[in-house]
């Protein structure tokens, strides 16, 4: 045993403390402010996603109102509600680990996880109806480069085809797309992070690791399963509404 | 300063409003509001959804000034990002066109 390290606790100490730490409190408030600091990058990063979409919004808004009009809007509300609801499971699995409620936190962690991949499930889907209408932008999907079917002017309504109102042009649409994919892209494979780390958390509370005294792994991951809840709170009106009450007009 | 538990009630409470604020953004985006009204609904209903995130699931309303301090920080960052960015898009078409 190397004698260089000296014990820096009392016996009695949680076995979780770190040696450079005082106590438990201590600990958990340097965790829960790592966890800040990493998700103000994260605000950051969309940030700049969240600009670049605003300034092509208003470079070409006919374009981005037809684009926009073109989504699933039932599975983007869908998604909102499942994703919103597995915000208050991860909740209410930092609740029932913090009073020690193992089973119920268990319960927790794993609706979470059901619900996430719920989200990207339907997510999958309607990337699928993209591909479908040759809606992938560029050429990044081999045989199928970006090419949407466009109604002619006094077409029948046909969801596969793209309602173009005057000003609007297939190339800007396809700005939309890049925007659109970057956006949810970026946000499913945080999804599909947070489901690793969810399914981590199911295991340490499987094997009974976390107590009313050390819990800061489900908080910190809570925080951040929040934050990816947040980025899609402004994603939905943002990319699937903003030109529903133009639909009348653009015809 | 010990740790905040908070209840599962104020969580179901938030989650309804969340539920409702939804519910909202959805009907109101199908109303034809003047200007950029439109907008400007969608991005309220967004923040004050967030807002209750933040401050209930996130539970920043019991935590320390410091983590107040790290958010706000962050969204002045933000705020900079925005304001400089969209001032030069802006205020491009200002140059005498040669």
């Amino acid at each position: 045993m190397p004698e260089a390290i000296a014990p820096t606790h009392e016996a009695g100490a949680h076995s979780a403390l770190q040696h450079h730490f005082e106590n438990m409190e201590q600990q958990r408030e340097a965790g829960t402010l790592g966890m800040w600091v990493f998700l103000v990058t994260e605000i950051m990063f969309f940030g700049a996603l969240f600009l670049a979409y605003t300034l092509y919004r208003y470079k070409y808004p006919e374009a981005f109102a037809a684009a926009s009009n073109h989504l699933d809007l039932r599975l983007g509300a869908i998604n909102t509600v499942v994703l919103i609801f597995s915000s208050f499971t991860m909740a209410m699995a930092v609740y029932s680990t913090q009073v020690g409620k193992r089973r119920n936190s268990i319960i927790c962690l794993l609706l979470t996880i059901v619900l996430g991949l719920t989200f990207l499930g339907i997510k999958a889907v309607e990337y699928h109806d993209k591909y479908r209408d040759s809606l992938i932008p560029g050429q990044l999907i081999p045989g199928r480069p970006f090419n949407p079917p466009v109604a002619k002017p006094g077409e029948e309504a046909d969801e596969h085809k793209l309602h173009l109102p005057p000003g609007a042009t297939v190339k800007n649409v396809e700005m939309f797309y890049w925007i659109y994919f970057a956006m949810t892209g970026m946000h499913a494979l945080h999804m599909i992070i947070g489901v690793g780390l969810l399914t981590v958390l199911t295991i340490m509370a499987w094997r009974g690791r976390f107590s009313p005294e050390y819990h800061a792994p489900v908080e910190i991951s809570g925080l951040y399963w929040h934050f990816v809840d947040i980025v899609w709170i402004f994603l939905f009106p943002l990319l699937y509404l903003l030109g529903r009450h133009l639909e009348k007009h653009l015809g | 300063m010990s740790e905040h538990i908070v209840y599962p009630r104020v969580y179901v409470t938030i989650f309804l409003v969340l539920l409702v604020g939804t519910g909202l953004t959805v009907l109101a985006a199908f109303q034809d509001f003047p200007g950029p009204l439109n907008a400007v609904v969608a991005l309220t209903i967004a923040v004050v959804k967030a807002t209750l995130v933040v401050l209930y699931f996130m539970h920043v309303r019991y935590s320390s000034r410091l983590i107040w301090l790290v958010i706000a920080a962050a969204l002045f960052w933000l705020a900079i990002m925005f304001a400089l960015t969209i001032s030069d898009y802006s205020t491009r078409a200002w140059l005498p066109v040669m």
